[in-house]
């Protein structure tokens, strides 16, 4: 597959008149219809974009346009949108309509960025695959049989497949981060507090976090700074400045430390991810880095108090869903009681049934100690373990997932073995920090293997640089790495 | 009651914070408003929005805690209450619960021998309210369930004290003590009837004379302080009687029927909560500066005790007057603004523990807000005083005032001129009112001083009040020992 122009290279050709929103608009649209096997979009806004779009060229006729126009975003249906329905990828929601709009998707809509539609996802953002969504599995455009990833995969196939320019997903344990990999996007998960999570369906709260996925690093950064930043319908969104993303991606690589954990390299890993991977670190090496190998010595017990944590959360986040209000309710149950098991039973898929009872199990008196207290203690230790690497490195680098695309329903059956997909990006969000991958390599049958950047709280300038850097190295001709 | 034992009472009171926001958004609290005109995203619980505290519903804890001597933490958590119902719409409340807001405080109350006693305040909590489920009203059809959000996010906090009462009725004196302190504070209506202040209460009983705690029942849906009199009164009874009879005390919740005087079980399922708490991921635990809560308690306005202490010793007032008249801060305010214009305190609390709250009650509008406002009733009180009117023109003319709202100055002037103070035609009036009633007047003159009252009386009544009922008392004894009379 040629590599698609991104953001950065639409923008002059915009500037010059030799491109238009509409046209943009129009060849997305195309590939949508090209690419409807893919299933990538729930929803899209064909009319509206058009309109939009020619809206827009006129504005930018008159020099008023803002910072993202030309920019055709596809956006998770976990995001609360006034067009469309937003319906987190399940039945319960098919047709509820917000009244108001994500934090986020207002910041964009005022920088003029376009909507095209509303991605395809993980029920609820619950999923490694996007197989378990209530409006049928996601494709990877390079290979039908496999899955893109998930539960951001309708927004990775979607950038990965030209549908759109970039888009926007969220991150519970790696849900931008897993699918940006498979596809071969870059794909940003920013720290916690960083994006306002007004507007997003929550999965699990502590750990959610909006970011996007794009054709470029640079894309990826112009997205932030538009989302990024304090949001007053946010408690938990960081009054922390928002520094310039864009002008920060050229920086010397001379001293920068790379912390390598052994943890992230051992069994498991597919050989052609760890040479990929070994190849970016080799990359900063060359630019005068300094190659440090340190150890995450609690990694292993990540992904069961990952799951725990989550679990509980949404156990409660997915309360609100009882029928009584809006979205699925049964027809004519006989009590109050039947209202609730009927609607939801009716109304979630199995993966969320599972993880609501997880949920549900532990926080239970008699088995919360045992079960969430512990695995809030394992948070702890996961904290700590990043704290004390950043001591000694600056930046983390890691595959963002030790396999390729898996063959969709190869591991839908197994709840474990797709859990275990997950294992090298849950700790960062159990740890509130910001994470990039981007494409690396390849793998043997041609499918895009990632590496995942890891940094302190609020090191996106440095993720960000850092993975331009890599961006650039990989894409330029063998023979002079250091010409780029 | 059986005295062989001895109950042991906790109570847990639910207040509704009088903010001018929700708690977690910007929706007005305003009491009756149409049903589900007053929510947002926020308050609905809807998909993807977030609560944000109300800094106001802080600052009101923060008071209360003050005034109950309570440790404030430094650091407090909000957690997830999860629970199903219709009317809680996010499906769990957000509260706190293993780091409450405050700890530890006291407040004193009167027990049942009359004597003062320090209770232990527990702890002291914020927490979102629930919305109204209307089943029970005509409109309502049969099956079917409304549901009223207005009241979801309504701040409350939840006081839970230490089960320190032995009796109902010092339960009942801690609760309206309670409710004029949060009154004092400005904090809540203190309304039981509509549910701004709500009480649970949690009682067992034990052998008199041991220390140990019996199994205790919780006792719900007593709005009133009556009702919850009445309802530990009930379980009291229900109880001993039980354990009189060698029979048990089954742990449960008890839902008082104030229509039939009884408290029954609820259903168990509707007891069997698994509330599975865990911390509130949405908001950052809260971080209490101390040099803000300097700043609150400079703020907090004088407490009921201390302002009740200041009317007896600077205006003189006796415990009594000085207890009725602080019950309320604004019967205390309109007391205050009316004793700082008149000279005789004595007469002031006089006509405000009298007329003023009598005025208040039959015209069910607040005292601050009577057309007699304290100003006028000086004037008035001055007048009397003076002897320029008396005691049931002043009366009139306070009704007067209360109708019109107009200043009495011109009303008392009027009566002052209209005052039959010509002794020579009040003389005249009084011997004319004796020549009407010949034997009445022999009786009196042959002693019977009870008769001296009927006249003045028949005198007053002739003159329409408009004559000094001691100058024609005077007129009276005078005409009884004049030498005069003798000769005719």
């Amino acid at each position: 597959m040629t590599r698609r122009a991104d953001f950065q290279a639409i923008k002059p050709l915009l500037a010059d008149g030799s491109m238009t929103c509409t046209r943009l608009a129009e060849t997305c649209l195309q590939h949508i219809n090209k690419g409807a096997h893919l299933n990538a979009f729930i929803a899209v806004f064909a009319e509206q974009l058009l309109e939009k779009a020619a809206a827009l060229d006129r504005k930018r006729a008159r020099g008023q346009a803002g910072r993202l126009a030309g920019m055709v975003l596809g956006i998770k249906d976990n995001l609360a949108w006034s067009e469309g329905a937003t319906t987190c990828g399940s039945k319960f929601l098919a047709g509820y309509h917000s009244p108001f709009a994500a934090t986020v998707l207002q910041r964009l809509a005022a920088e003029d960025a376009l909507f095209i539609g509303k991605t395809n996802m993980d029920e609820f953002a619950m999923g490694s695959s996007t197989e378990h969504s209530a409006f049928g599995p996601v494709r990877h455009p390079e290979d039908p049989d496999r899955v893109p990833g998930g539960s951001s995969g309708g927004s990775a196939a979607a950038v990965a497949a030209g549908l759109c320019t970039a888009a926007l997903g969220s991150d519970t344990g790696g849900s931008i981060r897993q699918p940006a990999s498979f596809c071969g996007v870059a794909g940003l998960k920013p720290t916690w507090g960083r994006v306002s999570r007004y507007g997003l369906v929550a999965f699990a709260s502590s750990l959610d976090q909006i970011g996007p996925l794009a054709r470029s690093v640079a894309d990826c950064a112009e997205l932030l700074q538009v989302i990024a930043g304090h949001d007053p319908a946010d408690a938990t969104s960081a009054d922390t400045p928002v520094p310039d993303y864009l002008a920060g991606l050229q920086r010397d690589w001379k001293g920068l430390r790379v912390g390598l954990p052994a943890e992230y390299f051992q069994d498991g890993l597919e050989a052609p991810v760890r040479a990929a991977v070994a190849e970016c670190s080799a990359l900063f090496r060359s630019a005068g880095a300094e190659l440090v190998p340190l150890s995450l010595p609690h990694t292993s017990y990540a992904i069961a108090a990952y799951y725990i944590i989550s679990a509980a959360e949404a156990s409660a986040n997915l309360a609100r869903f009882d029928g009584a209000r809006y979205g699925r309710r049964t027809p004519a149950p006989a009590n109050l009681e039947e209202m609730y098991l009927h609607s939801r039973s009716e109304g979630f898929g199995a993966e969320v049934k599972r993880r609501i009872m997880l949920g549900t199990f532990v926080l239970s008196s008699g088995y919360y100690d045992a079960q969430y207290g512990k695995a809030q203690r394992v948070r702890t230790l996961l904290q700590r373990d990043f704290a004390q690497a950043f001591g000694t490195c600056d930046l983390i680098l890691t595959p963002v997932c030790p396999t390729t695309a898996f063959r969709l329903g190869e591991k839908a059956a197994d709840p474990l073995s797709m859990y275990l997909s997950d294992v090298y990006t849950v700790s960062v969000n159990m740890a509130g920090l910001p994470a990039l991958a981007l494409p690396c390599g390849r793998d043997r049958a041609g499918l895009p293997i990632g590496a995942q950047l890891i940094g302190p709280a609020f090191s996106e300038p440095l993720l960000l640089a850092a993975g331009h850097f890599l961006e650039q190295q990989l894409s330029a001709p063998p023979a002079g790495p250091g010409a780029a | 009651m059986n005295t062989a034992f001895e109950p042991v009472i906790g109570l847990e009171v639910h207040i509704q914070l009088q903010t001018r926001s929700k708690i977690f958004c910007g929706c007005s609290t305003r009491f009756g408003a149409e049903a589900n005109s007053q929510v947002c995203p926020v308050c609905m619980g809807l998909p993807g929005a977030l609560p944000v505290l109300n800094r106001q519903a802080l600052e009101f804890a923060c008071r209360l805690a003050l005034a109950t001597g309570c440790r404030i933490n430094p650091v407090s958590v909000f957690a997830r209450k999860n629970y199903f119902y219709p009317d809680l719409p996010k499906g769990y409340q957000i509260s706190q619960f293993e780091q409450p807001f405050a700890e530890a405080g006291t407040m004193t109350a009167a027990t049942a021998t009359g004597d003062e006693r320090t209770l232990r305040i527990r702890r002291l909590h914020l927490e979102d309210d629930a919305g109204k489920s209307i089943h029970a009203e005509v409109f309502v059809a049969a099956g079917e369930t409304l549901l009223d959000l207005n009241r979801c996010g309504v701040p409350l906090i939840e006081l839970v004290t230490e089960p320190d009462f032995h009796a109902p009725a010092e339960a009942v004196d801690f609760l309206q003590k309670l409710r004029q302190l949060v009154r004092y504070l400005g904090i809540c209506s203190g309304n039981m009837e509509e549910g701004s202040l709500r009480c649970d209460a949690n009682i067992s009983l034990r052998p008199a004379g041991s220390t140990g705690l019996g199994v205790k029942t919780e006792l719900k849906n007593m709005n009133s302080f009556r009702h919850v009199e009445r309802a530990l009164e009930f379980e009291i009874t229900r109880q001993s009687a039980a354990l009189a009879a060698g029979g048990r005390i089954a742990q449960q919740t008890l839902l008082w029927d104030p229509d039939r005087g009884v408290a029954e079980p609820m259903r168990s399922k509707e007891e069997a909560h698994d509330y599975r708490y865990f911390p509130e991921p949405d908001l950052m635990p809260v971080r209490i500066d101390a040099a803000w809560v300097e700043v609150q308690r400079a703020l907090l306005p004088e407490l009921p005790e201390a302002r009740k202490r200041r009317y007896e010793s600077d205006f003189g007032l006796p415990a009594y007057d000085a207890g009725v008249l602080t019950s309320e801060p604004s019967l205390a305010d309109y007391f205050e603004r009316l004793v700082r214009l008149v000279e005789d305190k004595k007469a002031a609390s006089n006509w405000v523990m009298g007329e003023v709250l009598r005025a208040s009650k039959a015209r069910g509008c607040p005292v601050q807000e009577l057309r007699m406002t304290p100003e006028y009733l000086a004037g008035l009180l001055q007048a009397l005083g003076q002897g320029r009117i008396h005691g049931r023109t002043a009366k009139r003319i306070f009704e007067e005032t209360l109708d019109s709202g107009l200043d009495p100055a011109a009303a008392i002037a009027r009566e002052e001129q209209a005052q039959v103070t010509d002794s020579a035609a009040l003389r005249a009036l009084v011997r004319q009112t004796l020549a009407a009633h010949p034997e009445e007047r022999d009786a009196w003159l042959q002693g019977k001083d009870k008769l001296t009252g009927f006249f003045a009386g028949l005198i007053l009544q002739a003159v329409q009040g408009r004559a000094d009922p001691r100058s024609v008392m005077a007129l009276l004894l005078d005409e009884r020992t004049a030498p005069s009379r003798e000769g005719k």
